[in-house]
């Protein structure tokens, strides 16, 4: 039971920073831009909450009310790095993918950059303790709150807090609904008076502000706070658009895809733990491509009836009709 | 002086290279049926863009009820009361009925959706003019008359009064047409004003009060329906006068050519079939025509016969030699020619000369190629002699790109390959689609002609006129069946609707020509 409360309890900050990606993705892809820059996004956003952090940790301020500024600065720096891909993509009509892939390579290289430059090192070291070992009260449920209120970080509750208003803008909306419409038939949302460079502008800027905090929440959960432009955000970007896909752009199933490669991820971590994989003797290496290799085998199985966006990737042109 | 709801004066709208309308003049009484008439490229889906904010127009002014307008997009127009039914429907296919419907003038509270009093808004408008449509059903999942249904429901639920249609009938069956034509006089007598853009002059004489035809987007003039004639109304749409019987003989088929037994192909959009079990034959110097609505099958069982999709079972022989898995130039070669529904996509390599795509189906030819490298001379040479015979006008002749030359034209130089190269057989998918009437007569002349020189012609068709003017046998494709096997001289359009439309069927007697 030890074991399971463990692997949960450090599979769940994984899941989130995936999930919050994965709904950026999301809200890109539905407004019909499809979104590659997750991952330089998300590198954007973590470098900027992790300077903030290391700015004001010597303050004394409060760990969590750190984390939840970080947060913002995190929020705001995705945002301002997603415009770029929405002034490329919708207002400059340029191809989405060859933008993303651009916007992904900038960023770990000028991480590196700036880091030397200013800190002798390769990223942002911080000393900060986010952790939360029990919070009081919930914590104290039976099973419950081993699961989700022990052991745990801050970013657990505010992702699922997100994760249900993502739900309910999504589906229940007006925008939600205008969103849809420009991703999947936006000549249709057009014809009835909606501003589809609008609308697209504001999915964009969603998966910004998702994909920054999801950088963040990275290196919160994953990291201890620290970010640097070697290893980056792992792929977690990409690992986000394969959610995505598996999710079939619905956030019910994008949380359980995410839930299934943070599992995965964490079980390769784990191995020491479970004597029955551990005694197979195989190298723990290999364990770690888990995730990975999992998402090339769903991808491979689920892309044939994946139903995406019918508009995406392509850019907006009222003449063609 | 009469009043006018909307005027639309001396519009001109330019696009680059082409004027699309020349100083037009349109005036629209209330509670009138205003049919605009015009051929293809004449100019009226884009009058009509303007008038609903999707253009703007370069010269010219817009009135409503005699005040100056300015109609700056869609929801201007739609403020004004103005509301389109779209030739290609602007649906949202993985949306309801309900969300098409309230798409851009959501009922919300703080941005929450508030669908309950939509529904109820749309089903009382739903009864009220006997538009039958389910709230919850998904686009995809309905038939393309109701999808219309709910464009027409688009415009009542906006509460607009000035309702254009623009080709509303091209994709309906006969039976449906009428419904629509009965709503439509229905909304005028209601005081709702209508502008109706059609080429079918059968549904203005129905149908309308006054018409304006349009010719190359210049104006042609405005008429009383009841003081004119088809005949008039045609001339003054084609420029002259047009014959639009087809002049054929009485057809005399012989041997079989093309055989198909219990041909299955499944389909790419549903888990079903796309076709199910058909059977049938073509002889040598006979047109046989697939009648049925856009979505039946009909794509499917050509691309089996051409080799652009795989059947999951049947056969399928020309000249009694199977080719059911044959790779597509071994049923070119065995004297299939295929004229196809998407000349842009699948008849032609639009950035490719034209006499480059003259030789497409023979460029490995002894005749064109040695040892790999193409006599671009003996090409030059064929391809002018395909010019001339065929009249296949471009800029710059054989060294025209495919893509600058006009849609007839690009259509004439497909014909040109396929009827010019060896074959037996000839299918035609809708091959006169986007012509005007004079290509259309070349079109038809040339089917005839192909017909009369013993080979057999397969023609694919969505015009009724075209299915019952050309063709010597009809085969009525539903849902993948073939249902019905009629001769077009002993069957009125009517009766023809009616297989079309699922609601009558011949149990289709076994082919069996093995005697």
């Amino acid at each position: 039971m030890d074991t399971l409360y463990y692997l949960i309890q450090n599979m769940l900050p994984v899941a989130i920073s995936l999930l919050l990606v994965a709904l950026g993705g999301m809200f890109s892809e539905v407004g019909g831009v499809i979104n590659i820059a997750l991952e330089g996004i998300m590198l954007f956003g973590a470098y900027f909450a992790a300077l903030f952090v290391y700015l004001v940790q010597g303050s004394g301020m409060n760990p969590q009310t750190i984390l939840l500024l970080g947060m913002l600065v995190a929020a705001v720096a995705g945002l301002i790095y997603s415009l770029l891909l929405s002034f490329a993509a919708v207002t400059m009509k340029a191809n989405q993918t060859i933008v993303g892939t651009s916007l992904n390579m900038l960023i770990p290289a000028s991480v590196l950059l700036f880091s030397k430059m200013f800190f002798m090192s390769d990223g942002v070291t911080t000393s900060i303790n986010f952790y939360i070992r029990k919070v009081p009260v919930l914590g104290d449920i039976p099973v419950i709150g081993p699961l989700f209120f022990q052991r745990t970080y801050l970013t657990v509750m505010i992702g699922f807090a997100l994760l249900i208003i993502a739900s309910i803008v999504f589906y229940k909306t007006k925008f939600g609904l205008r969103l849809r419409a420009c991703g999947e038939h936006p000549h249709a949302a057009d014809s009835v008076g909606i501003n589809v460079h609008k609308m697209r502008y504001l999915g964009t800027s969603i998966s910004g502000i998702l994909g920054g905090i999801g950088g963040f929440f990275y290196s919160v959960g994953i990291m201890d706070g620290n970010v640097n432009g070697h290893t980056g955000v792992a792929g977690f970007g990409f690992l986000a658009l394969a959610v995505m896909i598996f999710g079939q752009w619905r956030p019910g199933k994008i949380f359980l895809g995410a839930l299934f490669f943070a599992f995965l991820r964490t079980l390769a971590y784990s191995i020491s733990l479970i004597p029955f994989l551990y005694n197979l003797g195989i190298d723990q290496t290999y364990y770690r491509m888990l995730p990975y290799v999992a998402t090339m085998i769903v991808l491979a199985f689920t892309s044939k009836k994946s139903r995406a966006p019918k508009a995406e990737g392509i850019p907006y042109d009222k003449s063609l009709r | 002086m009469e009043k006018y709801i909307i005027e639309m004066i001396n519009i001109t709208k330019v696009f680059p290279g082409i004027i699309a309308n020349d100083n037009i003049t349109l005036r629209l009484k209330k509670g009138e049926i205003h049919a605009l008439l015009g051929e293809n490229g004449a100019g009226k889906s884009t009058l009509m863009s303007v008038l609903f904010g999707l253009y703007q127009p370069d010269g010219g002014e817009i009135r409503k009820n005699g005040e100056l307008v300015q109609i700056n997009n869609p929801n201007d127009a739609n403020d004004l009361g103005i509301g389109m039914v779209h030739q290609h429907f602007k649906l949202v296919e993985i949306f309801t009925v309900l969300e098409n419907i309230i798409l851009g003038v959501e009922p919300n509270k703080m941005g929450f959706l508030q669908k309950k009093e939509a529904r109820e808004k749309v089903l009382k408008l739903s009864e009220k003019y006997g538009l039958r449509v389910d709230p919850d059903a998904l686009i995809e999942d309905i038939t393309v008359g109701m999808q219309q249904r709910v464009e027409i429901l688009k415009m009542l639920y906006r509460d607009n009064e000035i309702l254009i249609f623009d080709e509303p009938t091209a994709v309906l069956t006969p039976q449906e047409i009428n419904e629509l034509l009965q709503t439509m006089r229905g909304f005028a007598n209601e005081g709702k004003s209508i502008l109706f853009i059609t080429h079918k002059l059968n549904e203005i004489m129905a149908v309308a009060d006054r018409c304006t035809v349009l010719r190359k987007g210049k104006f042609i003039g405005t008429v009383d329906v009841k003081d004119t004639t088809k005949e008039e109304l045609s001339r003054m749409m084609v420029g002259r006068d047009v014959s639009f019987k087809v002049e054929k003989k009485e057809s005399k088929p012989e041997d079989v050519v093309l055989s198909i037994r219990n041909l299955s192909v499944p389909s790419k959009i549903h888990k079903k079939d796309a076709v199910r079990d058909v059977s049938f034959d073509i002889r040598r110097g006979e047109i046989v025509c697939i009648a049925g609505i856009d979505g039946n099958g009909q794509t499917e069982l050509v691309g089996a016969i051409t080799g652009l999709e795989k059947p999951s079972t049947g056969s399928i022989s020309i000249n009694g030699k199977d080719i059911t898995r044959a790779p597509i130039r071994r049923r070119s070669i065995e004297g299939i020619s295929h004229i196809p529904e998407d000349r842009h996509k699948h008849g032609l390599v639009l950035d490719y000369k034209l006499e480059e795509n003259l030789v497409l189906q023979r460029y490995w030819q002894p005749e064109f190629q040695n040892k790999g490298f193409i006599k671009f001379d003996a090409v030059r040479k064929y391809a002018n002699k395909l010019i001339d015979k065929f009249d296949i006008r471009s800029g710059q002749g054989p060294i025209t790109i495919a893509r600058s030359m006009s849609g007839g034209n690009q259509q004439k130089a497909i014909i040109a390959r396929e009827i010019d190269k060896n074959h037996d057989l000839l299918i035609a998918v809708q091959p006169t689609r986007g012509l005007d009437v004079g290509a259309i007569e070349y079109v038809h002349k040339q089917l005839v002609e192909t017909r009369d020189a013993g080979k057999g012609v397969l023609l694919v068709s969505f015009e009724l006129d075209e299915v019952m003017d050309v063709s010597d046998r009809i085969l009525v494709m539903y849902e993948g069946e073939i249902v019905g096997d009629l001769d077009p001289k002993k069957i009125t359009v009517q009766e023809l609707g009616l297989y079309m439309s699922g609601a009558k069927r011949d149990l289709v007697k076994e082919i069996n020509d093995a005697g």
